[in-house]
Order: C-alpha cells, then sequence, then structure tokens
C-alpha cells in the first residue's frame, strides 16, 4: 500500500486518512462536472466507499492499537503537514459515516431530481453539500496542526450555510446569512489565536505546540480567542441565537446534517485544543466558566424547547440544550478520572449525533404526514407512522439518557467523573436537564399517539424505506449503551501516544 | 516606535473597528465590511509575525505568508458567499436588514429580533 518513501514518519494505512478527506470532495467535483441526477448516483458511489474507508481506518486503529499518522508528501512537522487519528477521531468518523449513510437513504426520497427536468437546484446542491461537509468533518477529525484545523472549519461552514437556505425562501437566507455571520467571526478570533502561537512558538504542529507551550499571557490571549471563536460556532449559550432559526428553517435531510455533524466539528476543536494543544494549562476556573456556559446551555435550552409550538424547533432547542452537556467534559478532564469523562463526552457527542439526526428525519418525515408540524395539532402520526414514532421515541430516549441508549451510558460516565471529583453540581445538572428533555419528548409522543380525526388521510404517502432508515439511526443511538460490554476503550486509543509525541 | 510596532498597533486597531462595526451594525452589508476589517487586521498581524521571523537571523519567515496568502482566498470565498445571500435575500423581500420583522416562524422570529 505505501511507498517506502512514505513510510518515514506515516504509519501503515496512514493514506488512508488522506483518502478519507479526499473521496468526498472528489466525489463533489465528480457530481458537479455532469450535474442532474448523476450527482446523486455519484454521491452514493462516494458514500459507500466513503463508508469502507472509515471502517477499514478503525480496524487498522484497533489492530495497531496506536494513533494513525501520515505525512502529506512525506514532510515531516514541523514544515510538513501531518494528518493523525487517535480513538477520538475515528469514533467521531464512524459516527459521521453512519449518519451520513442513513441521511443519504432518507435523502433519496425528498431530493430525488423529479422525472421530466434534467436538473434541479435543490437535490443537485444537497448532494454536493453532503459530500463537501462529510469531507470537511473528516478533515476537522484527522488535522494534525491547528491551521488545518482552520481551512477544515470554513470548508465546513461553507458546506452548512448554504444547506440552511437550501429552499431559497427569505427567512431560511436570513437564517442562512446569520449563520454564516455567526461562523465568520469565530473563525476570525480562532486565526488570530493560530498566528499567535506561530508567532510565539514557531509551529502549527498540535503534538510540538503541546510540548513548548506554557502559561502566559500570550497562551491565554490565543486559548481565549480560540475557544470564543469555537464556541460561536458550536452556539452554546449565550452564543446559540443563530441556530435554532438555522436548524428549524433548513429540510429535514439537511437539519439533520446541522444539528447532528456539523456543530459536532466546532466542538471537537475545543476538545483538541482543550486537552492536547494546551492541556497542561487549562483547567481550574476557566473550565468551571466553559462548563458553567454549558449548564447555563442545558437549563435555558430545554426550558425554551417546552415553549414552542411547533415540532422542528422545539428539536432546534434542545440541540442547544444538548450542546451544554458536550461542555460538561472540561473541568472534568483534570482529575484522576479524566479518563472516563473524556470517554463520557465523546459518547455524548456520537449518542446526540445519532439520536438528533433521527429526530429531525422523524420530523421532517411527520411534516409531510401531516403537512404541517404544529405541536398542539400532531394527532393522527402515530397511527399513519407507527415506525417513524417509535424511533422519534428511541431518539428521545437517548437524549432523556434511559438505558440502554448511548445517552445513559454518556451522563453515567460524566456524572460518576463528577462525582469522583467532587464536583456534585455538575452532576445534580444533567439530572435535571434530564427530567426537563424527557417532560417534551413525552409530550410529543403522547400528543402524536391520540387517534386522528374522522375522515383523516395522510397528506402524502411517506416510502417505507425512508421510515426504516430513521428507525436504524434511533435504534443505533439506543443501543450505543452497550459499547460498555466491548472489550476496549476505543476512545483512549492513541491518546496518551499523541501528548507525548512533543515531548523531547 | 519600530516598524513591528507600528503594524502591530495598526493591526490592533482594525480588529477593534471591525469588531466595533460588527456588533453595532445591524446592515449585513456593513457586518460583512466589519469582518473584512477584522481580517485585515489579522492578516496583518500575521505578516508582523513573518516580519519578526526575518528579525531572527532568517532572511525572511516564509511559512506565515503561505498562511497567510491561504486566509485571504478563504475570507475572500466567505464575503463572496455573504454577498451572494444578501442579493438572493434582497431580490426576494426589498430589504436588507438582520433587525427587519421577519415572519421566519411565529413567536421565534419576533424573539429573534428582540434579542438582537
Amino acid at each position: 500500500m505505501m511507498t517506502p518513501a512514505l513510510a518515514g514518519q506515516s504509519t501503515p494505512g496512514g493514506l488512508l486518512l488522506a483518502l478519507a478527506v479526499l473521496l468526498p470532495f472528489a466525489g463533489v467535483l465528480a457530481g458537479l462536472a455532469p450535474g442532474g441526477r448523476h450527482a446523486q448516483r455519484v454521491a452514493w458511489v462516494t458514500v459507500a466507499l466513503g463508508i469502507g474507508i472509515v471502517l477499514e481506518i478503525a480496524a487498522r486503529l484497533l489492530v495497531s492499537g496506536d494513533s494513525l499518522r501520515y505525512a502529506l508528501g512525506g514532510w515531516a512537522p514541523p514544515l510538513g503537514v501531518m494528518l493523525r487519528a487517535d480513538g477520538l477521531s475515528v469514533c467521531m468518523m464512524l459516527v459521521v459515516a453512519v449518519v451520513v449513510g442513513a441521511v443519504a437513504v432518507y435523502a433519496n426520497g425528498d431530493f430525488g431530481t423529479p422525472s421530466g427536468t434534467r436538473e434541479a437546484r435543490a437535490p443537485l446542491a444537497f448532494w454536493l453539500l453532503l459530500l463537501a461537509v462529510w469531507g470537511a468533518l473528516n478533515l476537522v477529525f484527522v488535522s494534525g496542526d491547528i491551521f488545518t484545523l482552520y481551512v477544515a472549519l470554513e470548508l465546513l461552514t461553507f458546506a452548512g450555510v448554504p444547506l440552511v437556505s437550501l429552499d431559497g425562501r427569505a427567512e431560511t437566507l436570513q437564517a442562512a446569512l446569520r449563520y454564516l455571520l455567526y461562523a465568520l467571526i469565530g473563525s476570525m478570533l480562532y486565526l488570530l489565536g493560530v498566528f499567535l502561537l506561530y508567532g510565539a512558538y514557531g509551529t502549527l504542529d498540535i503534538a510540538l505546540l503541546a510540548g513548548k507551550i506554557g502559561p502566559g499571557p500570550l497562551a491565554w490571549t490565543a486559548v481565549a480567542l480560540m475557544s470564543a471563536g469555537m464556541l460561536a460556532k458550536t452556539a452554546l449559550f449565550p452564543l446559540h441565537l443563530w441556530l435554532p432559526p438555522a436548524h428549524a428553517g433548513a429540510p429535514a435531510a439537511a437539519s439533520a446534517l446541522l444539528s447532528a455533524l456539523v456543530i459536532k466539528g466546532s466542538w471537537f476543536v475545543v476538545v483538541r485544543l482543550w486537552l492536547d494543544v494546551f492541556g497542561g494549562m487549562v483547567g481550574g476556573s476557566v473550565a468551571q466558566l466553559l462548563a458553567g456556559l454549558g449548564a447555563m446551555a442545558i437549563l435555558f435550552g430545554n426550558v425554551v424547547a417546552l415553549r414552542q409550538a411547533r415540532l422542528k424547533l422545539l428539536i432546534a432547542y434542545s440541540t442547544v440544550a444538548q450542546i451544554g452537556y458536550l461542555f460538561l467534559l472540561f473541568p472534568l478532564v483534570a482529575h484522576d478520572e479524566g479518563a472516563r469523562a473524556v470517554t463520557g463526552g465523546l459518547l455524548q457527542a456520537i449518542s446526540h449525533a445519532s439520536a438528533k439526526a433521527a429526530m429531525f428525519l422523524a420530523a421532517g418525515l411527520i411534516y409531510s404526514t401531516l403537512g404541517h408540524d404544529r405541536l398542539a395539532d400532531l394527532r393522527g402520526a402515530a397511527r399513519a407512522l407507527p415506525m417513524t414514532l417509535t424511533a422519534f421515541a428511541l431518539a428521545g430516549a437517548t437524549l432523556i439518557g434511559l438505558p440502554p441508549s448511548g445517552g445513559f451510558l454518556a451522563k453515567w460516565l460524566l456524572m460518576s467523573a463528577a462525582l469522583a471529583s467532587g464536583q456534585w453540581w455538575w452532576a445534580l445538572t444533567m439530572l435535571l436537564g434530564g427530567l426537563l428533555t424527557s417532560v417534551y419528548v413525552f409530550m410529543v409522543v403522547v400528543r402524536a399517539m391520540e387517534p386522528a380525526a374522522p375522515g383523516w388521510s395522510p397528506k402524502k404517502p411517506v416510502p417505507r424505506y425512508q421510515q426504516l432508515a430513521v428507525l436504524g439511526l434511533a435504534t443505533c443511538s439506543f443501543l450505543l449503551g452497550l459499547a460498555v460490554l466491548l472489550p476496549v476503550d476505543m476512545a483512549q486509543i492513541g491518546r496518551t501516544v499523541t501528548t507525548q509525541a512533543g515531548m523531547p | 516606535m519600530n516598524v513591528t510596532q507600528l503594524f502591530g498597533i495598526t493591526a490592533a486597531a482594525l480588529v477593534g473597528l471591525g469588531v466595533y462595526g460588527l456588533i453595532v451594525n445591524p446592515q449585513p452589508l456593513r457586518k460583512v465590511l466589519a469582518f473584512n476589517l477584522i481580517g485585515n487586521g489579522v492578516f496583518l498581524a500575521c505578516a508582523v509575525i513573518a516580519h519578526r521571523g526575518a528579525a531572527a537571523g532568517m532572511s525572511g519567515d516564509p511559512v506565515p505568508q503561505a498562511l497567510l496568502i491561504t486566509a485571504i482566498v478563504v475570507s475572500f470565498a466567505a464575503s463572496a458567499l455573504a454577498v451572494g445571500l444578501m442579493l438572493r435575500r434582497f431580490a426576494q423581500t426589498g430589504t436588507n436588514s438582520l433587525a427587519a420583522p421577519d415572519e421566519a416562524a411565529p413567536g421565534e422570529a419576533r424573539t429573534h429580533a428582540e434579542a438582537r
């Protein structure tokens, strides 16, 4: 597989990391050139191949028990660019591949090019942007240096913003514009941090930086700038204003991508920065502040979700709340139970990704069956779409944290890490958040269970495969808690090696 | 004051002006211009870093310049995307203010306009 010249710094199979990034973008170009319904076929082939590549990467990681590395062009850092995939990266790549696959199956129904027309704008854009989001996310996960992360984030923004306004209505254009402005200021702040770090330490490589960096005014400024920028992109409270209209206004398949995957990209960058780059210096009160914002997000997002009148907005506000959980891991990692907190946070990201994608897709099916998504009038939905409602309930159970869901295991790990380190207030927030989540999930399910009005018939028949895709995704998230039975903690593979690589 | 300090202070001033403009102006076009102002400040800071690297004995640090050209291209693309969205929106509604009352969703858009 590898040519000897490249083997210097790269591990066997490292080329797969480059392929995981290149393949989706090659798919974008190959789909754009012929256009029309060919784009959909190209997207399908690319998704199938891409899932194969990600599975192969995961297998290599498990077999070697160490992170995969690939030095682009054979140039080693500090001059070259290194791609790295540790356990965290590979776990995220796996869940992204699963969600992208499910969304692609679902979107076959919503974004097929209508027969009779050669090319329609929204389907063409959707299939190309689906691949672009995937490629950008894979680049975020395998980036070994902070400038490549910047480029990956910008690619992610450019793929995500048009997804918001696929239908071209004025209000979705406004939501897309607001999202873009938040994302742009975020990436500029991040970029300033990158330049400051380069100016001070002369390298961009994460492993090398981790060995050189030390507490000081410049490093603190860089932490503040980069973290603030990423929080704006992740929509952590109070920077969440752009998220609900953007995620609720997009078509269901696009909402699923945005809410489940795109925000995880910038969250992953925060994790990389705080654990790997600034690993030794952040902690204490700064981490408490970050988790405090997360706790506010959990309470605020859940309460506002309860007050929504429309299903998609409810799910979007639930995303605002669930983002909060992702930031609770930061004050917990500095303690003895740190590894458990990292696994818990990662598991929360994974289970939220699969559950929220299933929820948005289910909401899309309910919308097309009822012709609306007003919460007050959901009756008949369960009778018409039994599988979809089951999926919604399973995904809701994951968000609440009922066993054996992934959400349960994630919150269990985070809570036990919080209690073991004496920070009981985070455990309390998680319990309260779960309670509030259960209220709105049950509200939706109970209303949808009511029998339909006599003489009512579905507005539009829903294909069975769309329902199956949603149910499959929800089942994945619900059974993710069984990951505790796995013999190895995949998230921790290559972690210690990565942080020690920069030490002299 | 030497050249490095002068450019450093200019960069800081540009970023400050840009952040101010981005926060206070409700017009998206002005926000995009403010974003470009921030961008120019950040790029100038990067150029100062390249200059400092040169002062350390090398005849010029090429890495920041490579970063710089990438970042300029990216921010140009971002501005183009923002202007494209604004043009589409203006063609549909005849207005281009983010603060304008919008009926994105009953209740939701209003709380948003207030929050801005």
